[in-house]
């Protein structure tokens, strides 16, 4: 190829009112590589991209093309010009079929005479040619909503890949995928990569840029920090340029807080639905952080989310604190001091429209009421404590949630509950899609829960993390607990093994039968 | 995005080009409404005059209470068809029971002369029957999950129909002096009674919105209904306060619109709740949910009540009016959704 570069972003700044999203950032890609961008949540990265689509309009800087100078003024002008993005949020319909989502707004067509008509046979052929390339064995006819959040980003990398996109950007693409769908994704990324495609890879997860990237571009609070070919910088110095310090440690150092006190107790607990959940039961001491571990798909959200009252329990007990407890809907959890932070931050995290004040305290207004009336001065008081102990970045406590980086929304989330001070916090995936400064300020937060006597559960899909947090690790597997480890013993093929255990029918893993032979 | 700020001199220049723009955006809909009153004000000079004036503020009054009714339904993302008809029942039902003793139209000819507390029975009455139909309406919403917006369709015609059942379609009049004075009288001889009614409504509407856990409750809901939902806020419950407040305030109000005008038929209140929506969207209540604040919605009612008097003056045909009016809901509700995409 004649062209040193794919793309060449050249200068790019980017203003909102009273702040600098992007000052001169460059990005240069070359044609058949993966190249990384990496930055601590807020450091403009999505901004960046956006700017790229003409989802915002960039106050300064070129775009260059194989050399030639392009403007993009919407994410359509940028498909034709050979760019496709997976975004870090999905965007899907989840009401109409999978195939109907990867041809969104380019059915292939019959012509009857005058009419066009969609070609649903020759639709559902391609998507499930395309699926089975990214080794997804879908029906492309089943609605999109009946698949898991990972299962829709498989689908969305399909449809990034059927569209012979020049250069994909990833945002996040791994963040709600299993090790073996990551392992899948890498394959593709390869073989894209040997058929010249260039790709921009977003992720905070150092081990996979290692694996993958070719180049690394790094922003810092919206600058131009600079570029390297990955394998002539090594992974603390990747960190320290992100954010500008030394990081030393992933995770804070771990101590045992538990104490022999039961605070909640689940006996047998089963969904209504046959496929969900069953016959779960696990105790929860005070003081300790207890992980579920498992492949997406395994339960665990859905466990949590019916004993914080979102879903509904055919059979079985839960007990708080050794009193037995009907929790209908999330009030009745509240009430008997369970939080919970889920897993769709934008589905059923933040409200969008209001400030980081009152998204803070939402849950805790009942706590500062007297006569119908709120004790305005008293929530302000929480509010303040809360965010100030997160350290979120933001002009003041009345700005809208939704113009915060996702990482920060997070942290308003957790503010929620330290406002709200339950003794139980249920965690789900509490870290993804945060940058490493951020996470080791969550795993603090949690460390800091648990000392005061405060007892966690925590869902995760990252195994170090599982296991760099978690006093004890739950593994689930379709439903089932499967296993569960101490501490001292917990290892990611351990937690796999559990993991693994029962395949689509149910049955018992010829895997899971060696590794314990082992 | 990042938060790091900027000085104010380090911004590019179009920074104050951007809020002209915004602010024509936000407030469009009203910069032209007050153009076109100076318009009508210069053609026809009596438009400003005193009692015109006071014309409009009397004639907004009962339409800003039932306005604040509909308002905590569209923050909550819902809304409320079945207002106008609501209105029409209360000023039926207390037309019905105010009738003066020697009328001889009367409704109720054996209705003995209860005094001058009656008046307020039978406004409590006419608030009872509506808060029925708005707790119907909340439950339909919120434990049967049908939309608000086919929900309260059908309760309109329910309502519309239990009025006509109930008058058998005769218009109601000589209202007793104790009820038409509700509207027509004056504290001190200064004040008219209507617009301390409506500035007290307005005051409790603007506390509950903002001091109580039930209107951060509304507003949560209007932005994010499941997120709200694990907050711990029973979103049930607030939604059917909402409906129940809000049917009580269209009969406060219907029961207001009744005594001003000495009398009511069951087309009285149609096509209100269109009004008041059109009101609170002028105001900034968005359609989209969890916006919305109770000066907005006043000034949105002003605004709308000075559009039609405006087009009165103007001398334009009635039917052509609604034509007007049409248009300003339409172009309302479309800068409304304007600000949303921009803020994206």
């Amino acid at each position: 190829m004649a062209e040193e570069y794919r793309l060449e972003m050249i200068g790019v700044s980017k203003s909102f009112p009273g702040v600098k999203a992007l000052d001169k950032i460059n990005l240069k890609v070359r044609p058949g590589t993966v190249h990384a961008l990496m930055g601590e949540n807020g450091a403009g990265k999505s901004t960046l991209m956006k700017c790229l689509f003409g989802i915002y309009k960039m106050d300064e800087g070129n775009v260059l093309i194989d050399g030639k100078d392009v403007s993009i003024a919407n994410p359509d002008e940028a498909l034709g010009k050979g760019l496709a993005m997976v975004h870090q949020e999905l965007q899907p319909v989840p009401a109409r079929s999978i195939a109907e989502n990867m041809y969104l707004g380019r059915y292939p067509l019959i012509k009857i005479g005058p009419l066009k008509i969609v070609d649903h046979k020759t639709m559902n052929q391609e998507a499930e040619k395309w699926l089975k390339d990214v080794k997804m064995s879908f029906n492309p006819r089943a609605k999109l909503g009946t698949l898991s959040i990972g299962q829709m980003q498989s689908v969305e990398i399909a449809k990034a890949v059927s569209q012979n996109a020049r250069l994909v950007i990833l945002d996040e693409p791994t963040s709600s995928l299993t090790d073996n769908e990551v392992e899948a994704l890498f394959r593709i990324i390869r073989d894209l990569k040997s058929r010249g495609v260039s790709m921009i890879y977003i992720s905070h997860k150092m081990a996979e840029i290692r694996q993958i990237a070719d180049d690394i571009t790094i922003m810092r609070d919206g600058t131009y920090v600079g570029s390297w070919e990955v394998k002539d910088i090594s992974d603390d110095e990747i960190v320290k340029q992100m954010v500008g310090r030394e990081l030393s440690n992933v995770y804070p150092p771990k101590e045992d807080y538990r104490t022999a006190e039961t605070v909640l107790k689940v006996s047998h607990v089963s969904s209504i639905h046959a496929r969900s959940f069953r016959d779960c039961s696990f105790e929860l001491k005070k003081g300790e952080i207890l992980g579920f571990g498992g492949l997406v798909g395994a339960q665990r959200t859905e466990l949590m989310e019916a004993i914080f009252g979102m879903r509904h329990i055919a059979s079985g007990e839960i007990e708080i604190l050794g009193k037995k407890v009907t929790i209908k809907r999330p009030q009745d959890a509240i009430n008997d001091s369970v939080g919970m932070i889920t897993e769709d931050r934008r589905g059923t995290g933040i409200i969008g429209c209001l400030s980081i004040a009152d998204n803070t305290a939402i849950a805790s207004y009942r706590n500062y009421t007297k006569a119908g009336t709120i004790n305005s001065k008293k929530v302000g008081q929480v509010v303040k404590e809360s965010i100030a102990k997160l350290s979120i970045k933001t002009p003041n406590d009345r700005t809208l949630i939704q113009s915060l980086s996702g990482g920060n929304q997070q942290k308003v989330i957790i503010a929620r509950w330290l406002a709200n001070n339950p003794d139980i916090l249920i965690m789900d995936e509490p870290t993804r899609g945060i940058d490493v400064g951020a996470k080791y300020e969550i795993y603090q937060i949690m460390i800091d829960l648990v000392k005061q006597g405060k007892s966690i559960i925590m869902i995760s899909s990252e195994m170090p993390e599982l296991i760099g947090m978690s006093n004890r690790i739950i593994v689930m597997c379709n439903g089932h607990i499967t296993g569960e480890l101490e501490d001292d013993e917990a290892t990611q093929e351990k937690i796999m093994a559990f993991a693994t255990k029962f395949d689509l029918n149910d049955k018992v893993t010829e895997n899971f039968t060696q590794e314990v032979k082992s | 995005m990042t938060s790091k700020t900027v000085d104010a001199k380090d911004l590019p220049m179009q920074t104050k080009k951007v809020n002209v723009k915004d602010f024509l955006i936000n407030n469009g809909i009203i910069v032209v409404l007050i153009m076109l009153a100076i318009f009508t004000a210069i053609k026809q000079p009596s438009f400003g005059s005193f009692d015109n004036l006071k014309n409009i503020a009397l004639n907004v009054a009962p339409r800003f209470i039932i306005a604040c009714g509909v308002s905590g339904c569209l923050i909550t993302r819902g809304t409320d068809l079945s207002a106008g008809r609501m209105v029409g029942l209360s000023a039926c039902i207390a037309g019905t029971l105010l009738q003066k003793p020697g009328y001889s139209g009367k409704f109720f000819p054996n209705l003995p002369d209860f005094g001058i507390w009656w008046v307020f029975v039978v406004l409590l009455i006419c608030i009872a029957v509506c808060a029925i139909f708005g707790l119907i309406n909340g439950m339909v919403v919120s434990f049967l999950q049908v939309p608000a917006f086919i929900g309260t369709l059908g309760m309109q015609l329910i309502v519309y129909g239990v009025c006509l059942v109930y008058t058998n379609a005769t218009p109601i009049g000589g209202y007793r002096p104790a009820y038409t004075e509700v509207a027509k009288g004056r504290l001190f001889g200064v004040i008219p009674y209507l617009f301390l009614i409506a500035l007290a409504i307005g005051l409790v509407i603007w506390f509950v919105y903002n001091k109580t856990p039930h209107g951060k409750y509304m507003y949560a809901i209007g932005g994010n209904e499941q997120a709200a939902e694990v907050s711990g806020v029973n979103t049930k419950k607030t939604k059917i306060i909402i409906f129940v407040t809000a049917a009580a305030l269209y009969a406060l109000g219907g029961f207001l619109v009744g005594a001003k005008s000495g009398g009511s038929s069951v087309n009285m209140g149609m096509g209100w709740e269109l009004e008041a929506i059109a009101a609170c969207t002028i105001g900034g209540v968005s359609v989209n949910g969890g916006i919305g604040k109770v000066s907005g919605v006043l000034i949105g009612v002003l605004v709308f009540e000075i559009l039609k008097t405006c087009l009165q003056y103007l001398g334009v045909d009635t039917n052509f009016q609604y034509i007007a009016q049409g248009i300003v809901i339409v172009v309302a509700i479309a800068l409304d959704i304007r600000k949303y995409i921009a803020k994206k």
